[in-house]
């Protein structure tokens, strides 16, 4: 095993792949300078700086897709997806119901997720719920240094628009150019383990809509995905102190969702509590209370979600993001008699 | 008609005086996150909106510093709102990308392109509500290759519609070198959107207020819109802590890290050696554009303006000095008010 960062992680998994197969290119705004490895090491015809003009390069990727390369397209900010996402909910995700099959769009959207280092409620979304509704896209959010090169060649492989996304705090380039801008006196509640950690010795892609049980418990299931999950691990060892054994599941995909995996656990546990940085109504958390209750489990149901915009003061948007003590308080309600 | 030259200059005194106490508190990690200065663009900012009156509206970017300190915002509301403080102009909840400020109908977005369609709206609404008011947007030169933005020069000539868009054009979309990614030119586009377009030296106060005089003149009389296009430098880069002027102010410290895979990525395998060196020249190029924006010395809108007011030194003096205590006084009130949240 060799130990990697998050962001390192993907790009070995991309400089391995890119080497493998030339119809992978990258293009988005600033990758010569965000992407200045794989720049230098593949070229500007395949490491190509953009226009910001995201609706049209966004709509080019699919089409480019259609007519035989692999595009990565970068979307600085999954927040920036809006402007642009007509490619995506109309085009993209369309293509293989319209055609009958007989065409798909094999592309990769890149861009960067999530809150935690006060940058405000239009830069530190994670939109997966909603991007995930859409019949025929797929949504990854890796977790750790190895999902995220193994998530990535998956995503690459796929014969259809797949959205990748990468949290800020689990990426350290992001933090530094975002977040510290070279200062030092700034904290963040960065996991490690997410940040930083063991890597295969070669790339193997993890399949995608497969997630990962990360610890098992009797009492109760934990369900997330990106950030969240590492705070519900350090939850279940607070919660194992106290005597309640709290299980945690990484989804590590949000479309398609890993329906099994969640229901058998669920099963054995009766309790099931979903932690998401995304959006709590018409969200993730909702749709997995729905699967549960469609398999004929009953269950008690609880969420940790994002209820409203995120602050920009840092002391609230920490309150408002997924935090242990939300999670051991709504983890005590789930579990008391 | 003439501007007064000393309230110019005080103008965009104010507003970098305020940015440097802005730097200051950001330095010391009162303010989290990313924070793009206006400096470099006070002449535009300052001649816009010298024809600015109650009723008009801007639209504003992740630049909207400047316009509402101008339109004379509290200090105190704004450096509190840049500190996520709940008595700041937004209650700490937006930052300084997200500025609202109701009573000047001015609104921000850190969406790029997303001041065009704003000032579209406010200049419908003027059309029904407050004839002879205007919108202003302010964005910039990145910005004009944004859907949304052609679409709302367009959108404005078709309906007429009072707006000045204000590109304020410093070359550099964030990393990416504009022409580079720019088909045609601006001012050309804009015309074959069906609005008046002009150019001005965006360090020059006089020119731009010239050029906003004609373009407000136009807008209010119902004859639709202009883009006004001005020339800038961005001193501080795209926002403080900018990743290139690091690497150009300290490069041994910021390269340290990234020489090894950068020596690595060009050594092995990928594309063939000339399209390497086609890279590295390209970063190398990057480099030295961001470097040398560095040091157009005699650019600074804010000194340019000072070297010709027909005031004495002495009562230059005490406009700064005037100037520095209302900062001084903002400063240390949001200090205070941070220090009371415990």
């Amino acid at each position: 095993m060799t130990t990697m960062t998050f962001a390192g992680a993907i790009e070995d998994a991309l400089m391995k792949a890119m080497s493998e197969d030339e119809r992978i290119v990258i293009f988005g705004e600033d990758v010569h300078s965000i992407r200045m490895n794989l720049f230098t090491k593949f070229g500007e015809m395949r490491v190509r700086p953009a226009p910001i003009s995201e609706s049209a390069f966004l709509g080019a990727a699919v089409t480019a897709s259609m007519a035989g390369l692999r595009p990565i397209v970068e979307i600085m900010m999954i927040d920036f997806i809006a402007v642009a996402v007509d490619a995506l909910v109309n085009h993209a995700a369309k293509l293989e119901a319209f055609s009958g099959g007989r065409w798909k769009a094999p592309m990769v959207v890149r861009a960067s997720c999530g809150g935690g280092y006060g940058d405000g409620g239009q830069h530190e979304q994670t939109l997966w719920g909603w991007l995930a509704q859409v019949p025929g896209m797929k949504v990854v959010v890796p977790s750790n240094p190895a999902d995220a090169g193994g998530l990535m060649l998956s995503a690459i492989q796929d014969e259809g628009p797949v959205i990748y996304m990468e949290h800020k705090l689990l990426a350290d380039y992001w933090i530094d150019g975002l977040a510290d801008g070279g200062r030092t006196n700034l904290e963040y509640d960065i996991p490690e383990a997410g940040a930083c950690g063991e890597v295969p010795k070669t790339w193997e892609p993890i399949p995608i809509g497969e997630a990962n049980v990360l610890r098992d418990g009797d009492d109760l299931t934990m369900v997330s995905v990106g950030v969240s999950v590492h705070r519900c691990l350090e939850a279940a060892a607070r919660l194992a102190d106290r005597g309640v054994q709290a299980g945690v599941i990484d989804l590590r995909s949000i479309a398609p969702l890993d329906t099994d995996a969640v229901c058998h656990a669920v099963e054995r546990t009766g309790r099931l509590l979903v932690v998401d940085e995304d959006y709590k109504h018409f969200s993730l958390s909702g749709e997995l209370a729905a699967l549960v209750m469609e398999a004929g489990i009953a269950a008690k149901f609880a969420r940790v979600a994002l209820e409203d915009t995120i602050p920009f003061d840092r002391r609230r948007e920490a309150q408002a993001l997924p935090n242990v003590a939300r999670i051991l308080e709504a983890a005590s309600a789930l579990t008391e008699h | 008609m003439q501007p007064s030259a000393e309230l110019l200059y005080r103008q965009m005194y104010k507003s970098r005086c305020f940015e440097e106490a802005v730097t200051r508190l950001w330095n010391d990690g009162h303010i989290s996150a990313e924070m793009h200065l206006n400096k470099g663009e006070e002449a535009i900012v300052a001649g816009v909106l010298d024809h600015v009156t109650d009723g008009d509206a801007m639209a504003l970017e992740h630049r909207g510093t400047a316009p509402l300190v101008m339109r004379g915002v509290e200090l105190g509301l704004l450096i509190k709102e840049f500190m996520g403080l709940e008595d700041g102009l937004c209650r700490g909840m937006g930052g300084h990308m997200h500025l609202f400020s109701p009573e000047h109908l001015a609104a921000s977005s850190g969406i790029v392109g997303a001041s065009g369609p704003a000032a579209c709206g406010f200049a419908f609404a003027a059309q029904h509500l407050r004839p002879g008011k205007l919108a202003v947007a302010f964005f910039g030169e990145g910005a004009m290759n944004q859907g949304m933005l052609m679409e709302s020069i367009n959108l404005a000539s078709a309906w007429s519609l009072p707006v000045i868009f204000v590109c304020k054009d410093n070359g550099m979309a964030i990393t990416t070198s504009s022409p580079e990614v720019t088909g045609g030119n601006l001012l050309t586009r804009a015309r074959g959107l069906g609005a008046q377009a002009v150019s001005v030296d965006g360090t020059d106060v006089n020119e731009v207020w010239r050029a906003a005089h004609d373009a407000f003149q136009r807008a209010r009389e119902g004859r639709g819109p202009t883009f006004l296009h001005a020339t800038c430098v961005h001193p501080d880069g795209h926002l403080l802590g900018d990743p290139l002027l690091r690497i150009v102010r300290k490069p041994v410290r910021e390269l340290k890290s990234r020489v090894a895979p950068l020596a690595k990525a060009a050594a092995t395998g990928g594309s063939s050696l000339s399209e390497k060196a086609a890279s590295l020249g390209s970063i190398v190029g990057m480099l030295g554009r961001e470097w040398k924006s560095q040091r157009q010395g005699g650019s600074d809108p804010v000194e340019r303006q000072r070297q010709r007011l027909p005031i004495s030194d002495a009562e230059r003096a005490e406009l700064e000095a005037e100037v520095e205590a209302e900062v001084q006084a903002a400063v240390a009130a949001a200090l205070r008010s941070q220090e009371g949240r415990g």
